[in-house]
Order: structure tokens, then sequence, then C-alpha cells
């Protein structure tokens, strides 16, 4: 009785986007290097194959729900350190720092990562949208209100890492499955066991999202 | 209202990010510190050098908080505490700490009690009745077995900690991480006056609107907190200092284990008679003392149990979620269970049977047995132990039964009915994502007849009035209390101000649907906010109190949960398909968050049965899987269809609020490890139930 599971979404190092050897190869990911080179502290050398950032703090500038902001940040620095500490961007939580429990997940060009296997320089040129995102004028976003609608939170802790987890998940795929959703969303765990409630409300803002009542 | 499905006032905050918690605040200069634990398990500090760290740029403070001579009891423990401007600098800076050790023999596994030398220690024999002849009866039927849970711990997805903030030299702003909001104080303040650092406990102020997890490991300040302010005050800045987690599983909290030769039996009609146990387990260097056994079944009439407390080199226990009771229903529910199979009986006509030795629960088990009984499909899918289904995977059921307190704590809450028509209540409580804020909001609307949204609750803060603790599942009991007793006096006040101009004595008046009316005539009536006009400039203001007058809840439930259950024989995975809780507390004020408490007890119980174990290595003393990858958790496709009934209605109802935060949080191990030895015919006899032990189990091949 073997079940056919899928490949869970939301992967973190994907060979045509952002894996840590072309970064330690120094393989160009951030995009803009206009501002690698005029860039007047000069922790960074020009872009190209030979490109270094660093040791010490290096300006960059993270695009974050649709606003730039520029910060002075050592290349360590994760994407999930960068948005808590240095952004007062606090949905995104803290768990295990690890890339296992998909408390930090937030979306880089659509595709939902671990902000803390990201590092800050990595993200930057990218889009990146956090469960602050999610909202508009004040209003929830679908997969919000379904999580609300089928208390699927409790301590709230893991709540917004599955909301955005959730959302990209939708994204591609509208129609899931309930096995699907159960895959898809296996990156992301639970202590206080909310996902009875999960589970209804995934199907729920499916349908929500589908009625062109979502945000984006 | 009350009893409906209500959703969490809180949900809009908590999904949308907006929710801040201790972890989360971010204050104007704030440092971040760290902390060096020490690498072996028992050791003594020779020698202590900070020097390195200290003078490194961007380091501000220092803390000693074990020197040299100080003798360590368990791989993590605290020694030194570095606060610095990035969490990375702060990193770096312990890396230069120099320290050495002398290493001391340790122990750090508990169950092969053969090892355990001196660390293991008699902790008493408890006798009653004759055993010794109950036992010999050549009529009785006799089951005897091994049976054990292993030490977790508690793994709250927030870590401990807190945020210290001087805001002048003896006014002291804390955000803690906590379940204990109004008890912060008094242990900061007395901690910090033995450091010869003079504060009142009137100017310590604690914070905590949201908390990530707690399960009982987060009532104390912590001796990392109290060297959090003290950090805070050498730097002359903010400091946030949250465990790492891999410190946090190793040192902030563990549920002690338990391990036990059980004998029991009974007459051939499955009337238990006699009960013998010999226990051990650990909770760190403290040992462990005994879990409640014979668990549930108290009225056995002949017992006798024997305990041993082994002391390990291993992080101490905490309150886990119900202390004492999964272990008590593991060791108690599965040696029964290998007694209804001896006996070839069917452990639902079995468990029902001898529900009269459980005391004056006796009759609510019989009604949630067949409740349960009947959700899960007991008579379609339970086979004797002997047969097994047919085909490559093994299905079995399980059941497992037990009690819990509840009642509600010491709680104040201040009432404020305001000119304007606003309402506002004020509790020093804390909502760990049990609903408190739902509950409270809710009682409040309901008396003053007004919607969820007029009710503006303020808790998770010292400058209200205390309550007590979020343990024992006191809470709904205790903050319920107070705020039902605070609203029906404040709106007792306010029919007395607006009696006049209806014309009717004030107890001819009723609060329903936004208005102050006459009792059965709807027509002679004002508005909330008309009548809240006639307040004039001062507003009610109201403390209620628990306890007080006139009996508002109780203690004392019951509870059975039953397990239906997959394995495959040849990898050892075993597969929930279904677990069903039939469980009571007595009046249910918002039935959805009710449900969500078990729902969640029902996966932290998958998890302790499966998943879930401290894994210490023998050679180095340490903990093996301080993560969250080898420290598993359910995930959301590890749990099947999970069903929840809460037991409501006449005799349930009459017995006032009794809290559930614990209660079904007990039985899950007990109900899998009874459905494994279903499905396989074989007993596997220790909590978490891995694929290798099943695998184990069934090349052995013995039934217990």
């Amino acid at each position: 009785m073997r079940r056919k599971k899928q490949k869970p979404e939301s992967v973190t190092a994907r060979k045509d986007n952002f894996s840590r050897r072309d970064f330690l190869k120094g393989a160009s990911v951030a995009v803009s290097s206009g501002l690698l080179v005029t860039e007047a502290k000069a922790a960074r050398s020009p872009a190209g194959p030979e490109a270094v950032a660093g040791p010490g703090r290096v300006a960059m500038t993270l695009k974050v729900n649709g606003r730039p902001h520029k910060v002075n940040l050592e290349p360590r620095v994760t994407l999930l350190d960068a948005l808590r500490d240095y952004l007062d961007i606090t949905g995104a939580k803290k768990v295990c720092d690890r890339g296992v429990c998909g408390a930090c997940t937030v979306i880089l060009d659509g595709k939902p990562v671990y902000a803390c296997n990201v590092l800050a320089i990595q993200a930057e040129g990218h889009e990146i949208v956090t469960v602050e995102g999610l909202t508009h004028a004040g209003q929830l976003h679908p997969v919000m209100s379904a999580f609300v609608e089928h208390d699927g939170q409790q301590c709230g802790f893991c709540t917004p890492g599955f909301v955005v987890a959730c959302k990209a998940f939708l994204d591609k795929h509208p129609n899931p499955t309930m096995d699907e959703i159960e895959a898809g969303l296996g990156g992301n765990l639970c202590r206080c066991g909310t996902y009875v409630g999960i589970r209804p409300a995934v199907l729920e803002a499916a349908q929500a999202m589908k009625g062109g009542k979502a945000n984006a | 209202m009350i009893g409906q499905r209500i959703s969490r006032v809180d949900g809009p905050a908590k999904t949308s990010g907006q929710a801040k918690y201790t972890y989360d605040v971010n204050l104007p200069g704030m440092l971040y510190a760290k902390i060096l634990g020490s690498p072996y398990a028992h050791a003594k500090i020779t020698a202590l050098d900070t020097s390195a760290a200290e003078s490194m740029p961007g380091v501000k403070a220092v803390r000693k908080i074990q020197d040299v001579g100080a003798e360590i009891q368990w791989a993590g423990d605290e020694i030194v505490a570095v606060a610095a401007e990035s969490e990375d600098t702060a990193r770096d800076a312990l890396d230069k700490i120099k320290i050495e050790f002398e290493q001391l023999p340790f122990l750090v596994n508990e169950e092969d009690l053969s090892r355990a030398g001196d660390h293991a220690k008699a902790a008493g024999t408890e006798k009653s009745g004759d055993p010794d002849k109950a036992f010999s009866d050549p009529e009785a039927v006799i089951s005897e077995g091994y049976y054990g849970i292993a030490t977790i711990t508690h793994c709250c997805l927030e870590s401990h900690g807190s945020v210290a903030d001087w805001t002048a030299p003896d006014t002291l702003k804390t955000y803690f991480s906590t379940q204990n909001v109004s008890g912060i104080p008094g242990e900061v303040g007395e901690a910090l006056r033995q450091a010869n650092i003079d504060v009142k406990n009137n100017n310590i102020e604690t914070i905590c609107q949201y908390v990530g997890g707690g399960f009982g490991s987060k009532f104390s300040a912590d001796r990392w907190g109290v060297e959090n302010a003290r950090l805070a005050k050498l730097a002359n800045k903010p400091v946030k200092l949250l465990l790492e987690r891999d410190i946090d599983l190793i040192v902030a909290g563990a549920r002690p284990s338990s391990y036990a030769k059980v004998k029991v039996a009974a007459k051939k009609d499955g009337t238990i008679v006699a009960w013998q146990s010999d226990s051990w387990g650990t909770g760190g260097p403290a040992g462990t003392t005994m879990p409640p056994l014979p668990y549930v079944f108290t009225g056995i009439p002949n017992k006798v149990t024997r305990h041993t407390s082994v002391s390990t080199n291993t992080g101490p226990a905490r309150a886990w979620r119900a202390p004492n009771h999964p272990q008590a229903a593991v060791l108690t529910m599965c040696a029964l269970d290998d007694l209804a199979a001896k006996l070839k009986m069917d452990p639902l006509e079995f468990f029902s049977k001898n529900a009269d030795l459980a005391g004056e629960r006796g009759k609510v088990y019989q009604e949630e047995l067949q409740k349960a009984a009947e959700l899960i499909e007991w008579q379609k899918y339970w086979h004797p132990r002997g047969q097994q289904t047919p085909g490559s995977m093994k299905r079995g059921l399980g059941i497992s039964l037990h009690t819990w307190g509840g009642r509600g704590h010491n709680s104040s809450c201040n009432v404020n009915i305001h000119p304007d028509g606003s309402v506002e209540l004020d509790l020093g409580s804390q909502d760990l994502g049990t609903g408190t804020r739902t509950v409270i909001t809710i009682v409040a609307a309901e008396t003053l007849g007004l919607p969820l949204e007029a009710i503006q609750l303020n808790i998770g803060d010292t400058k209200y009035p205390p309550s007590g603790a979020s343990g024992g599942s006191t809470t709904v009991g205790g903050v319920s209390a107070s705020s039902r007793r605070g609203c029906v006096d404040a709106r007792d006040q306010l029919f007395a101000v607006v009696a006049p101009s209806l014309g009717v004595p004030a107890d001819q008046l009723i609060a329903a649907e936004g208005k102050i009316q006459v009792k059965g005539d709807s027509s002679k009536s004002l508005t909330w906010k008309q009548a809240c006009a006639k307040l004039g400039v001062k507003s009610i203001q109201v403390t209620g109190k628990n306890p007080g007058p006139c009996s508002l809840g109780s203690s004392g439930v019951g509870g059975v949960e039953m397990a239906d259950v997959s394995v495959d024989p040849e990898t050892g995975i075993v597969k929930i398909n279904k677990m069903v809780c039939a469980q009571d507390c007595g009046l249910i004020i918002d039935l959805k968050t009710a449900e969500s408490q078990c729902y969640g007890a029902l996966i932290m119980g998958i998890t302790y049965a499966l998943f879930e174990q401290k894994i210490m290595d023998d050679v180095t003393g340490r903990m093996l899987n301080p993560d969250m990858e080898f420290y598993k958790l359910a995930g959301i496709g590890d749990i099947g269809e999970l069903v929840v009934h809460m037991m409501t209605g006449p005799g349930y109802d009459e017995r006032g609020t009794i809290g559930l935060g614990e209660p079904p949080v007990i039985s899950p191990g007990a109900a899998i490890s009874n459905a494994v030895a279903n499905a396989l015919g074989v007993r596997v006899p220790t909590l978490p139930i891995t694929p290798e032990k099943v695998l184990a189990a069934l090349e052995k091949g013995e039934i217990s």
C-alpha cells in the first residue's frame, strides 16, 4: 500500500537559480551589476566570475513586498536574519535555522524558500514576498481568512510560514487533491498540531483564489 | 454564544504576521546575546578566560554564569553569556572564550538499569490489599510484560528567552516567552536583588502578548532570563536572548522517561484483581518520581508498586503537558491490553467491564468508550490478536483511558465600561494558543449582550491584574470565572444607572442584542451606547475574581482515545488510519477552540508514539538529535483521519468550566501501542514505536 508522493514544493537549492555551489564559484546571482560596480562601500569587487563580497559588511538592496530596502550586511547573514533583525519584518519566524521546519518560508521570485537557507546577498535583485506582503489595505488574504475560519492556528508561531507556503503552493496547484496538499505542505511543521484545521483551510483558499477574490 | 463554534479572535493577527512574539521584539540599540554551554555531561570547570571575547569589537557585555570550580551536571548547561551588536558577532565571541574542564564520569541512558550503578536509587514501595495472595490464586489469569516510554522534550517552536530593557536604572521592562506572565516579575526581582541589583518587583514589567508554545516548559524566568537582565544592565542597552534551537532542545525541559515490569491479574470473567509494577525512569539529575500507577483503575483491590529513580546527566525535566500521565497511561493501558488478550477478551468489553474500578467517573468512561467505539467503527475493524488482517499490511485497533483535574486557578479581571460605550477587560493572563483570549471575549460578550467585536481585551502584561500561570489546565476555569463575575457586577451597576430611565427596578433588566431592555418587553430598551452615555463622565470599574461567590467550575475529567493503525511488517512503518477522542470537560465555552485542543493533542500524541525521542550518546554524553531534522515532529501527512467528540449536555454542562489543555494528550501513546499490538500480534514494548523496534519485536515473536 505505497502512497505515491509528490515532491514537496519548497526545495531551496535549485540548479537554475541559487545553488550555493554556484555562488561560491562566483557566478553572479546578483543581477544588478550597476550597483556592484558603483557602490561606494567597496567591500565587493566588480561582478564577474571572480566576484567576491565581504568579509565585513557589504551594501545591498533587498526588495521586500515591492519596496527596496538598503542594508549593510555581512555576506554570511541569512535572508531570515536580514528580514527579522535588520528590517524589523518579523512575520517569518526563526525556529530551526536549518532548513527543516518551514517557519521561515518566504517567496522568492514566486517560489517558496526557507529564508534561513538563503543568504541575504543571494536574494538581492530578486522579488522577496513575506507574509506581510500578502495582505492588502488591511484585508486578509484568502489563505489567511480560511485559516481563521477552520482554526488552522493555535500558538501561531508556524502560521506565517504555513500561510506563505500555502499561497505559493496554490499558485502552482490551484486544484489540489488532499494527497497533493499533504505532500506540498510537508515542509512545514507544527508542534501544537493545527493540521486538522489547515487541511480544509487550503481547500477553501483554493476555491476563494479561483473565484478571483484573491490578492495576486 | 456559549458552546458554539466561534473563530479564535487572534486568528487574524497570527495569520497576517502582525502578532508580535518575544522573538520578534526589536528595540533601538538592542544587542543580541548568545550562550556558551558545557560540551560535557559531567565536569568541573578548571579554567575560564573570557578576556578575548570581552575585547572583541561589537561585544558589549559578558557574564560568567558559572565560574571556575562549578560542577556541570549536563551537557549544554549555560556557562557564559555574551551580548553583542549582532547575532553573528555574539556567536563569534563564544569561540574566543577559553575554557577548560576536568571531565567526570556520567550516565545519560537509564533504560538498562544494570548500567546505572549508584545513579539508581530505590524510591519506595507501596502496597495495598494482598497482591501475593491474589497472584497465587490458581484461577487468576496473569499477564506479565515490559513497557516503557522514552524521554522527550517540549520543542516549542519559539525557543525560550527574553528581551530585557532597563528604561531607568531601577526600572526593568521585559518581554518573556512565557506561560506565566504574572509570575515573572517576582522571580526576576528576587534573583536580581540576590545579585545586589536593587530593583522592586513593582518596577519590573513583563510583557507577553503572543508565545510560540509552552507545553509546561515556560513557567520560570530561568537562569538565562535573569542573566539577560544582568547583561542589559551591564551594557546599558536592551538585550535579546533567545536560545538557539539545539540548546533549547538540550536544556530547556524534558518529559521524564518511564519503564516498568508489570504483572497484572484478572478473574476469568475479566475483572482485574491485582497489579504489581517495578518502575524506573529519569528526569535528569533529580531522577523522577513514579507515575500514578495503576493509572485510572485505582480501585484494583490488590496492588504493589516499587519505583527506582535514576539520576542522569541530562537536561532537567520540566512539566510536560499532563506531567506523568502519558507515562502512566502507557505502563497501565498496555499492560491491561495484554491481559485482555490473554483472557481472549475484546479490550472494549474488558475496559468497559472494569470501568467501576475507575472511581467516580466510571459512568463517564462507559459513555465515552461507547461513543469512541462507534466513531472508530470498532465492531467492524477489531479482530482478536491471534488473527491478523489478510494482505501485506496488518491493521489493528487500540484503546486508552485517561483522567485529569483542571480546576480554575486564581484570577483577577478588571472590567471597565466607559461612557462612550466601549468595554475593556484587563487580565495579566496569557494565551499560548489554547484560545484564552477567545474564551474571555465570549464570556464578556455573552454577559453584556454585545457582539465579540465590542469587547476590547487586554492580556499578557503585568500592568494588568494578576492571573495564574497557564499550567495544569487551570486557565479557562480561572479566567472565565473572573471575567464572568466582573462582567456581571459591571452590568448590574449599569442596570442600576439606567433603570430609572426605563421605569423599572434594576432586577427587571437584561442585556441582550446590544441593548439594555426590560425583561419580557423588548420595546422598552436603550441601546448599549445610550445606556452607557448615562454614566456621565465616570466609567464603571469592577474587579472580578476567582475564586469567588457561586461556583462556576469544577474539577475532574475522564477521556477515552482509540487508534486505528496499519503496520507494514516488512518496513516496520506504522501508519495512522484514524484516531478518535471522546473527551469531557464540563461546560464548553468555545467548541471550535476546544476541539482544536483535542486535535492538537492527538497530533502531539502521534508524535511521541511514533517519532520523537531525546537520543543521548553514551560515549560523549551529549544529545545526538538537538535539531528538527532528527528530533522528529509529525507532519501534515502523518496523522491520518482525526475525529474528536466533545461530551456535552446533561451530566456534563452543569459541572461548569473545567480545563482541557492536557487530558487529550495523555492517551494517544498507549492507544497506538495497543493498536500496533493488535495489528501484529506482538507487543512493541517501548515508545517511540520506530520501524526498527517493530521489526525487532516481530523477529523476537513473543507476545509479552
